[in-house]
C-alpha cells in the first residue's frame, strides 16, 4: 500500500490543540521527550504550551528489549530528567507509536528514576497496519496528531529543520519483529 | 596474526588487546561509555541498567588485583550481571587442575563473560582460542592483565580520560614515563593512542627500561625526561614495577625519583594545562611526588571512575553481539 507523507506541522498543530486543554488545568504537567524525534516534539510542545523549565529526555538504547540480538547502535544520548519522578504527573512524547516496544522500554528508564504519579501518551502519529495488528504490547497513546495505516515494509520518518517538522515515508530498516 | 577478537561481521567477540581493534570500534566503545555517565544521577532511584540481566560474568583473577577486579565487579552489577568472583590463584590451579581444565568447569556453570586476569602473557588468547573451539560456547573473554602483553580495558579507559579532557585526539602530545618494559598498560596506552591518531605518543624512561623496536610503534623515545616532558598535553605515569624486577636494572628507588619522578618543577615543562595521569597503585615518592599526585592537574582519580564506564561499554557490547 503507497500513501502520501502526511504534513508534519499540520500533524503537529493537531496534537498541541489537542493537548492544551489538559495542559491548562494540569500546570505541573512534565513532558518527556523519546529520543530523538519525540525530543524535539516535546520541546517545542513545551515552549508552544507555555510550560516553565526544559522538557525531559529520555534515550532507551539501555532498555530495548532486542538489545540481546541487535546489541548497541550509535551513539546512546544521556536521559535528562531534571525534575523528581516520584509523585510527578508525567506526558511521555513520541514521534509515532507503532508496536509499542519503545514505550514498554521508555516506562522502564522512568520507573527506574522513581514511580509517578501516573504516565500518558502523546505522539505525532498513531500508526496501525492494513491488518490493524500493530500492536505487540497492550499501550495506547491519549493524544494522537493522527492515526494513520502504513504496510509494514514502511516507516514515518520524523525530521526537524528551522523549527519546523517534516514527516516522509521511508523503506523500513527493521529487521522484523 | 590469529586475532579470535572480531567475528565474521567485524563485531567484538573478545577483547584481548587493543593491538588489531579498528578505530571506529575503540570509538564505539568510547562512545558507549560516555553514555553510562548518567548512571550516577542522583534522581535515579535505581543505579543500574537491565543489559546484562541475566547473564553471569566470572572473574577470574590468576593474578591478584583488588582495584582491577573491583572495577569489574562493579560494572557487571551496575548492567544488573549476576557476578561470581574467583580468585583462582589459591584455588584450583594449586590443587593440580590445568588451566584449561578450570575453564571447561566454568563453562560448564554457564558463564557468558570470563574477565581474565593471568600472570602469563596469552593466557586470555590460550581461553579464547579453546572456547571458540568448544561445540555451542558463546562465552566472551575480557583480557584484564595478561603478563607484560595487554591491559585493553586500562588502555581504553586512558584513551577515555584523555577525550574527556583534551576532545580531540588529533591534536595533542602524550608523554609516557617509566616502566615500560615491564609495563603492559604502556603497551595497550600506545596502541590506542597511535590507532585513535595522537600525532606524537613520547615514552621516556631509563634505557634498561625501555623494550627495543619502540619506534616501530609509532613513538618517539626520550632517556631525559625534561626534553620528553617539553610541550606535552597529557602526563602518563607508570607505575615502578618492583615485584618484576628481577636483575639490578636500576641503582635505587632514590636515584629513579630523581632522574624519573614526577615532580612540580618538572611538570612544569609540560604545557600549563597539561593532565596528569597514573594507573595506580602509584608509589609516592619513588614515581610521583604527592604534592603532583594530589594536584589540581591530576586526574588520576576520575580515571578510576571512567574505568567502571569503560567496562560496562566493553561487556555490553560483547553481550549484545
Amino acid at each position: 500500500m503507497t500513501r502520501a507523507a502526511p504534513d508534519g506541522e499540520a500533524l503537529y498543530a493537531t496534537l498541541r490543540d489537542a493537548i492544551a486543554a489538559h495542559v491548562a488545568n494540569h500546570r505541573s504537567l512534565r513532558l518527556v521527550g523519546i529520543h530523538s524525534g519525540g525530543a524535539w516534539i516535546a520541546a517545542r510542545l513545551q515552549r508552544d504550551l507555555g510550560l516553565e523549565g526544559d522538557a525531559g529526555l529520555l534515550d532507551i538504547s539501555f532498555y530495548r528489549d532486542d538489545f540481546n540480538r541487535i546489541g548497541l547502535h550509535g551513539q546512546v544520548k544521556p536521559t535528562e530528567i531534571d525534575f523528581t519522578v516520584a509523585g510527578a504527573e508525567i506526558l511521555l512524547v513520541d514521534d509515532v507509536l507503532y508496536t509499542g516496544r519503545t514505550l514498554r522500554g521508555a516506562l522502564n528508564v522512568l520507573f527506574d528514576f522513581g514511580r509517578p504519579a501516573r504516565v500518558d501518551l502523546a505522539v505525532l502519529i498513531d500508526r496501525q497496519t492494513p491488518d490493524g495488528d500493530a500492536r505487540e504490547l497492550p499501550i495506547a497513546a491519549r493524544w494522537a496528531g493522527a492515526r494513520l495505516v502504513l504496510d509494514r515494509a514502511s516507516e514515518f520518518v520524523l525530521s526537524e529543520k528551522d523549527g519546523r517538522f517534516d514527516v516522509a515515508i521511508a523503506a523500513s530498516i527493521r529487521t522484523g519483529a | 596474526m590469529f586475532n579470535p577478537q572480531l567475528d565474521n561481521a567485524g563485531r567484538l567477540r573478545h577483547l584481548l588487546s587493543i593491538d588489531g581493534l579498528p578505530r571506529a570500534l575503540i570509538l564505539h566503545i568510547l562512545d558507549t561509555a560516555a553514555g553510562f555517565a548518567g548512571l550516577v544521577d542522583p534522581r535515579r532511584e535505581v543505579k543500574k541498567l537491565p543489559l546484562l540481566r541475566g547473564r553471569t560474568v566470572f572473574n577470574l583473577f590468576f593474578e591478584n588485583s583488588t582495584r582491577t577486579r573491583t572495577t569489574f565487579e562493579i560494572a557487571a552489577a551496575r548492567l544488573s550481571a549476576d557476578v561470581i568472583n574467583l580468585n583462582v590463584s589459591v584455588s584450583s590451579t594449586n590443587k593440580g587442575e590445568s588451566l584449561l581444565d578450570t575453564i571447561d568447569n566454568l563453562s560448564a556453570m554457564h558463564a557468558d563473560i570470563f574477565v581474565v586476569r593471568h600472570a602469563q602473557s596469552g593466557a586470555p588468547y590460550l581461553i579464547a582460542k579453546h572456547l571458540d573451539r568448544t561445540p555451542g560456547s558463546n562465552i566472551h573473554v575480557v583480557n584484564a592483565g595478561d603478563g607484560r602483553h595487554a591491559h585493553p580495558t586500562q588502555g581504553l579507559l586512558d584513551a577515555y580520560t584523555i577525550r574527556h579532557y583534551k576532545k580531540d585526539f588529533t591534536q595533542i602530545r602524550v608523554a609516557i614515563v617509566g616502566d615500560v618494559l615491564h609495563s603492559r598498560v604502556a603497551r595497550s596506552a600506545i596502541h590506542a593512542l597511535t590507532t585513535l591518531g595522537v600525532p606524537e605518543v613520547r615514552v621516556i624512561g631509563p634505557r634498561t627500561l625501555l623494550p627495543t623496536g619502540l619506534e616501530q610503534m609509532g613513538v618517539s623515545v626520550f632517556t631525559d625526561m625534561k626534553k620528553g616532558l617539553a610541550g606535552v598535553d597529557v602526563v602518563m605515569m607508570l607505575r615502578l614495577q618492583n615485584e618484576r624486577m628481577n636483575g639490578a636494572l636500576l641503582p635505587s628507588a632514590g636515584e629513579y625519583f630523581k632522574s624519573y619522578g614526577l615532580t612540580a618543577e618538572k611538570l612544569a615543562l609540560a604545557a600549563p594545562d597539561a593532565i596528569v595521569m597514573h594507573p595506580g597503585p602509584m608509589n609516592r615518592g619513588v614515581e610521583i611526588e604527592s604534592s603532583v599526585a594530589d594536584g589540581s592537574q591530576s586526574v588520576i582519580l576520575p580515571q578510576v571512575t571512567f574505568g567502571i564506564a569503560v567496562r560496562m561499554a566493553v561487556m555490553s557490547i560483547l553481550a549484545g553481539s
